[in-house]
């Protein structure tokens, strides 16, 4: 579903991935791991699009296109999420009317009949439910007020909205107590975890990855994968620490 | 015998003009009045979109009774000069409530010139205006306060804030306040800046295209200008009107 060839991208001129590869068919929640300073975050944000990331060299493709020739909105259109690891408080606007605006601008790019209000509610509380969120919380700002557990709640409640076929979670884990921690990991599980869904989970800690077991998981470390294997990899990182493994 | 004679640059009140506008209108175009008297214990509230293709002045005086109210709410969206000016005078216990927007590209200029009499005790006022310019479009706020010697708890406010959708568009905001009374609480306060970038990328990656990302911030931006006005069917009206002269601004 998703091929990343040789990928080498900068910031501010700064090389921050260096030859970067990795495959995610679909089916796979693929976890990634890696020290400060690896390139985690460069790498969600180069799948996103965000301005200021520039992409020298190597290639991204999903599900068969050029993702790197797609505006940010367009990524979105063609099944890309991407989870935030700070998500955005954007005052003025509810989450409820962002979110239809944002389904309904999907569903137009993808040629589909736009939802009424009432269709979107219906939607909306469904999913809101599988994060245990109170309806009142999306007729508010987007994350305007929202602890930082609300704020990733809120993440996975548009990604159960929105209904990717690929998610890109950039340290969802971060921020939460273990409760939130449980049943976001739970939603990824619900929203994500099919046969025609990938995911690719970006963390530093195991904890996330005891509630969505990942069926693979790659070191992340100078800006390149340098190491991928099972879940047992993960365990490995938690127990003896990025040095030794990599050694 | 009186002259009417074209205002210059040099009168406080319209030192961010366009004078080739003014000239346009000429003297006797810009010398009209209208007049509004808010009998005491009464309310008034109008709404105005405001702007064509060619100049205009619109000029209100105000004058409120003992407890009265009045609320204005302005969208300014003029192609050419459009000047939205109010004088308000309010007797002890009045309130005046006003919301304004200046939205706009090309080369034209709007503006707000408020002048707001605090001529006696208890009088309360509050001025939202909010810019949104791009091109060369500007956007002015004059917001002159006086507070008459014996006028005391009068508690006034002005807030200004300009969104400028790229470099060569221009907002001013220009608060005047002449306080001779000293229980008083006046607050002013005036920001300019750009589209918030993080909260564009964002809506952008939840799929929304970059116009409608930018309708959105917008809306909100400029939300804040008619929260006071309570009737949703003129405050929608308000609102589009403003919104529609986004078309074509620049991304």
């Amino acid at each position: 579903m998703l091929e990343i060839t040789n990928l080498h991208a900068t910031v501010a001129d700064k090389p921050i991935l260096k030859g970067l590869t990795l495959s995610v068919p679909a089916g796979e929640i693929h976890a990634i791991m890696g020290p400060n300073g690896a390139g985690k975050s460069t790498l969600s944000n180069v799948l996103g699009g965000k301005p200021g990331y520039e992409v020298t060299e190597g290639s991204v493709t999903f599900r068969g296109q050029d993702l790197l020739a797609l505006d940010p909105h367009e990524r979105a259109a063609a099944g890309l999420f991407l989870g935030f690891q700070y998500p955005v408080e954007i005052p003025g606007v509810s989450n409820v009317q962002f979110l239809r605006e944002a389904l309904n601008a999907q569903r137009k790019a993808r040629g589909e009949e736009p939802l009424s209000g009432g269709e979107f509610l219906k939607l909306a509380k469904e999913k809101a439910g599988l994060l245990k969120m109170d309806m009142e919380m999306l007729k508010r700002q987007v994350n305007v007020g929202f602890s930082g557990g609300e704020k990733k709640r809120a993440e996975m409640v548009q990604m159960g909205i929105l209904d990717p076929a690929f998610a890109v979670l950039d340290e969802t884990d971060s921020g939460l107590d273990i409760d939130a921690l449980r049943i976001v990991g739970a939603g990824i599980n619900a929203i994500m975890r099919a046969p025609d869904k990938a995911v690719l989970l970006i963390t530093h800690y195991q904890r996330l990855l005891d509630v969505v077991a990942p069926d693979k998981v790659s070191i992340l470390a100078g800006g390149r994968i340098v190491e991928t294997g099972g879940p047992e990899l993960a365990l490995r990182l938690e127990a003896e620490g990025y040095d030794a493994v990599m050694a | 015998m009186t002259l009417a004679t074209l205002p210059t640059r040099h009168d406080e009140a319209w030192r961010y003009a366009d004078v080739d506008a003014l000239a346009r209108l000429g003297a006797d175009g810009i010398d009209h009045w209208q007049t509004i008297d808010v009998p005491a214990g009464t309310s008034v509230t109008r709404c105005m979109t405001a702007g064509s293709d060619t100049p205009e002045v619109h000029r209100l005086r105000v004058t409120l009774g003992e407890g009265a109210r009045a609320a204005f709410f302005v969208t300014n969206r003029g192609g050419d000069y459009t000047r939205v000016e109010l004088e308000v005078r309010l007797a002890k216990g009045a309130h005046f409530e006003f919301g304004g927007v200046t939205i706009g590209g090309g080369m034209a200029t709007r503006e707000f010139v408020t002048q707001v009499i605090h001529a006696e005790p208890e009088a309360t006022s509050n001025q939202t205006i909010r810019a949104v310019h791009w091109n060369t479009g500007t956007g002015n706020f004059l917001g002159e306060i006086k507070v008459a010697r014996h006028a005391q708890k009068t508690d006034a406010a002005q807030d200004f804030k300009g969104l400028l959708l790229e470099a060569g568009a221009s907002a001013n905001a220009v608060p005047q306040l002449e306080i001779f009374a000293d229980d008083v609480k006046c607050a002013h306060g005036a920001t300019v800046g750009a589209l918030d970038e993080a909260a564009r990328f964002y809506m952008m990656a939840r799929g929304l295209d970059p116009a409608t990302a930018q309708r959105l911030l917008v809306q909100a931006f400029i939300g804040d200008a008619f929260v006071a006005l309570e009737d949703e069917g003129e405050r929608e009206t308000l609102l589009a009107a403003a919104l529609a002269a986004l078309e074509g601004a620049k991304l």
